[in-house]
Order: structure tokens, then sequence, then C-alpha cells
């Protein structure tokens, strides 16, 4: 417990220290650039497979729901929609990018944490925070709302094949379904979590690699602790950002 | 000059450091020799302030690194080069941007940046691996490199962390001869860590032995197998 309590502060003056930081240039606009080429370009692919079925299991699951309740399936395309939109999209896309990149963050830093790079940095006149840990912040926070962006399109795309082939319904109905409900609030409430996820991991995964210490051992815990750590905070943030979010009369 | 007084340090309840008092004059190369784990790599990660002193205090040209300000200290440890003993390249850098990377804030051209690094790689005695990448060097080369990196950031002082452990014999009298010549080439002032008596015989004018957390004895180099300190004369015969 008392251990939980000091890692705990000990992250919010890392992150304290780190948004500190952002203001005092230069800014790495290089390494920033081909950290936001890593993380969101390279993480398409994944994104499209994921959230392509995801969206067509939403399809058959509320299709045939909807068919024993009503016997028809209705309002499959809404469904689909605010679920992605509001909850699964981000949450899915964030815990993709836990697996493919916070983790990858963790281990890289770590290990340069525990061969001595970062402190060769410090050495050569570079702030490692500013090279190392501000340009994977800045790029995993921006691309993580973009992608969730696209991978809700991708998704109800899923959701258009299955309604379509599935449960013969016409594509039009679908698209009406998706549209009809929605507001600008709603993809908003997406948005806005979605940064909000970006922050939390990035951190999460920058402060893990960081403070990382006892060799390869040490490198392989961190990078577990990251994983499980990101996942529990985004669940359980997610119901109070939600509810933040709706108590603000977002979406 | 380096000024040292009563410095201190500690983790948690493991006591390293416990009152090292020392002065490393301008020009000279000052060897530091003692058991491992005594505090070696500690002392000198406090010098550079990448290890933050319990208490004491660190006069470099004067003005106390343990007090003063984040930027201050930043600019002061800019006079500073530091060899690690473990090397610490860049290991997702080829040889050539580990080399360049101390230089990234002068904003040197291509051409200008690739003459430096040649430069530097020539006078470790190596060429021609600008495009290789760390894990493809050998445990020597990566040494010279990393001695190359910390020369090209231009240091007015050089710290030394086990310049020679590790390495072949032979290695070793390559490192060694090394740092006397770029000694004489750079006119830095260099603190050398090490427990190998023999190399730091050759490379240092003076050296002192640090035991239980304390500078206890200072030699002139030449002196020191002749010294009548016993703590120097069983950590000579290897009893410490
Ligand atoms: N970051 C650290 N945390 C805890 N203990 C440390 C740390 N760094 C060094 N020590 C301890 O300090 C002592 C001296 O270490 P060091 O300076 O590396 O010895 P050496 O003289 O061999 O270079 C060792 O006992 C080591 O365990
Ligand atoms: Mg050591």
């Amino acid at each position: 417990m008392k251990k939980i309590i000091l890692g705990l502060g000990r992250y919010f003056l890392f992150v304290i220290e780190t948004f500190k930081e952002i203001f005092i240039p230069p800014l790495e606009v290089d390494v920033i650039l081909s950290q936001m080429y890593e993380i969101g370009v390279r993480s398409v692919p994944v994104c499209i497979l994921t959230s392509f079925f995801v969206g067509m299991v939403l399809a058959l699951q509320t299709g045939i729901s909807s068919t024993y309740v009503l016997n028809e399936p209705l309002y499959v395309g809404t469904v689909v929609t605010f679920s992605l939109v509001k909850e699964l999209g981000p949450m899915l896309t964030s815990v993709v990018l836990v697996g493919r990149v916070a983790a990858a963050i963790t281990a890289e830093l770590g290990s340069m944490r525990v061969t001595e790079q970062i402190d060769a940095m410090y050495t050569l006149g570079t702030e490692p925070i500013k090279y190392l840990v501000i340009p994977r912040i800045i790029a995993f926070s921006s691309m993580l709302p973009i992608l969730v962006v696209f991978t809700n399109f991708v998704g109800v795309l899923g959701g258009l094949v299955v309604s379509y082939f599935k449960l013969n319904i016409p594509t039009t109905i679908y698209i009406n379904d998706c549209l009809d409900y929605l507001r600008v609030d709603d993809f908003f409430h997406g948005f806005i979590k979605s940064i909000l996820f970006g922050l939390l991991i990035s951190t999460i995964s920058c402060y893990k690699g960081y403070y990382t210490e006892g060799g390869a051992e040490g490198v392989g815990k961190a990078t577990t602790s990251c994983v499980v750590v990101s996942i529990v905070t985004l669940l359980i943030s997610d119901y109070f950002i939600s509810a933040l979010l709706v108590a603000m009369r977002i979406g | 000059m380096i000024k040292i007084v009563n410095l201190y340090k500690s983790f948690g309840n493991k006591v390293v450091l416990q009152g090292v008092d020392l002065e490393v004059y301008d020009g000279e190369t000052i060897t530091i020799i003692g058991g491992s784990g005594q505090g070696k790599t500690v002392l000198l990660k406090c010098i550079i302030g990448l290890l933050k002193p319990d208490k004491g205090k660190i006069f470099v040209d004067g003005v106390d690194i343990t007090t003063v300000d984040k930027k201050m200290l930043r600019n002061i440890q800019k006079k500073f080069g530091y060899l690690f003993q473990s090397s610490a390249l860049f290991d997702s850098m080829t040889v050539f941007e580990n080399i360049s990377f101390g230089l990234r804030h002068l904003r040197l051209t291509k051409e200008e940046l690739q003459r430096r690094v040649k430069l530097y790689l020539s006078y470790v005695g190596l060429k021609d691996i600008e495009h290789l990448y760390p894990s493809e060097l050998s445990g020597g080369m990566k040494k010279r490199v990393s001695l190359a990196r910390t020369i090209a950031y231009n240091p007015q002082y050089i710290l030394y962390d086990e310049p020679t452990t590790g390495l072949d014999p032979q290695m070793t009298e390559i490192i060694t001869d090394l740092i006397i010549s770029l000694q004489k080439k750079l006119n830095v002032t260099s603190i050398v860590v090490t427990h190998d008596i023999k190399s730091a015989i050759k490379v240092s004018q003076r050296i002192a032995l640090l035991a239980e957390g304390k500078i206890v004895a200072i030699e002139p180099a030449e002196n020191l197998l002749y010294s009548t300190n016993t703590i120097v004369q069983k950590f000579i015969k290897g009893e410490t």
C-alpha cells in the first residue's frame, strides 16, 4: 500500500516535471514526427483489422438480439455507431496501442535506463525528458484520437457488411440508422475521452520505462507492470471520464 | 579546478560516501583507485550531477554545484565529459549518430559533422565504421567509440569510469595510451577511476585511494608503490 502511494506520488511529480519541460524550448520536432509515424501510421493495419471485426460482431449481436425481442433487426446501425463512437472506439484502440506501443515504449526507455544510455544522454547536454519522453507523449496523445476517429469509420463499415449480407438490412437504412441519432456531442464525447486516454497511457508507459531499475529482469517487470497498470487505469478512469463528460453535457 | 568538501552519499541505509575530500587541479590527471563497491562510480556521478549528494560541497571552478539551480547545473555540466564503464552507446543509433549526438545543438552542416566525426574517430584509432550499430562492434571498439563521443563534446573535464576494466591486456594498453595522448592533445583535466594500479600509475600524476567512503591517501603516481600508508600497502598487495 505504501509502495502504491509512493509510486503515485512519483508519477505525478514526473508528469509535472514533464509538462514544465514542454514549454522550455527547443521542442524536438524531428523526433516528434518520427514518433508520430511510428505510433500512428504503423498502428493503422492492426487498428483496421480489430475494429472491422468489432463492428461486425456488434452488428451481429445487435441484429440477433433485436430479432428475438422485436422480430426484426432494428436500429442495428444506431447501436453499432453509438457503441463505437462513445465507448468501444476509444477503449479498443487504446488497448491495442497499449499492447503495440506502450509496452514497447516502456521496454525501450527501460533498457536505455538500465544500460545508462539515459544518463549518457544527459552528460552529452541533452535533457532526456525532452528528447525521449515529451516526443512520445505528444505523438501518442495526438495520434490516438486520430486513430480512434479512423477506427470508428472502419468499425461502422464492418457493421455495414454484416448488416447487409447476414441480416439483410438495406445499406441506406443502416446508414440512416447510423447518422440519424448521432449528435456532434457524442462524437466529442469519444474524441475528448481518447485524448485523455492517450495522455494517461503515454505518461504511464514513459514513467514506467524512465524509472526502471534492476537490469534486464527489471525491464521485463516494468513492461508487464506498464501493461497491467495502463489497462486497469483505462477501465477505471473510463467510467469517471464518461460520467464527468455527461455531467458537462458532452454526449 | 574541482574541489570536493566533506561529501556524503547513502542509498537507503547503505552508506557509500562518508566525508570525501578531494582537490583536482587544472590540467592534471588524477586517478581514484579502490576496491569494487567502494563508491568510485557514485563519486563520479555526484561530480557530474547524475546523483545528488546528501551532504557536502562540490566546487567546479569556484561554483558549488550542490546548491545551484537546475539551469545553472546544466551549464556547468556542459564542461564535463563522462566515459561510462558500460560504454552506454545509444544502441538505436549508428556510430556516426552516437558521436555527433553531443554536437546537435551546434547546428553544423552535414559535411562539417562528417569531418568532425572522422577526426574524433581517428583520435581513438578507428575509421570507416560510421555506419555501424553498437551491436556490431567489439567491446574494445565500443569503449573507443564511446571515448570519441565524449571528446567530441569538447569537455574541459573528462571523467573516466573504469576505462580499461574487462578489456584484454593489449586493448588496455591501447586505451591507456589513448588517455595519455588525449590529455596532451586536448589539455583537459581528467579524473580516472580504476582498480588497475598499473594503468593508474601510467596515466596519472596523482593517485587517490578511496576506502570506506573516504579518500584515505593521495600520493604522486610514482610514489604509490612505496607509500608508507598501511591501507595503500594493503590495497597494492590485494588484501582489500
Ligand atoms: N543507484 C543505487 N542504488 C542503491 N545502491 C547503489 C546505487 N548505486 C550504487 N549503489 C551502491 O553503492 C556502492 C558503491 O557502488 P559503486 O560506486 O558502483 O562502486 P564502485 O567503486 O565499484 O564503482 C555499492 O555497494 C552499490 O551497491
Ligand atoms: Mg564502478
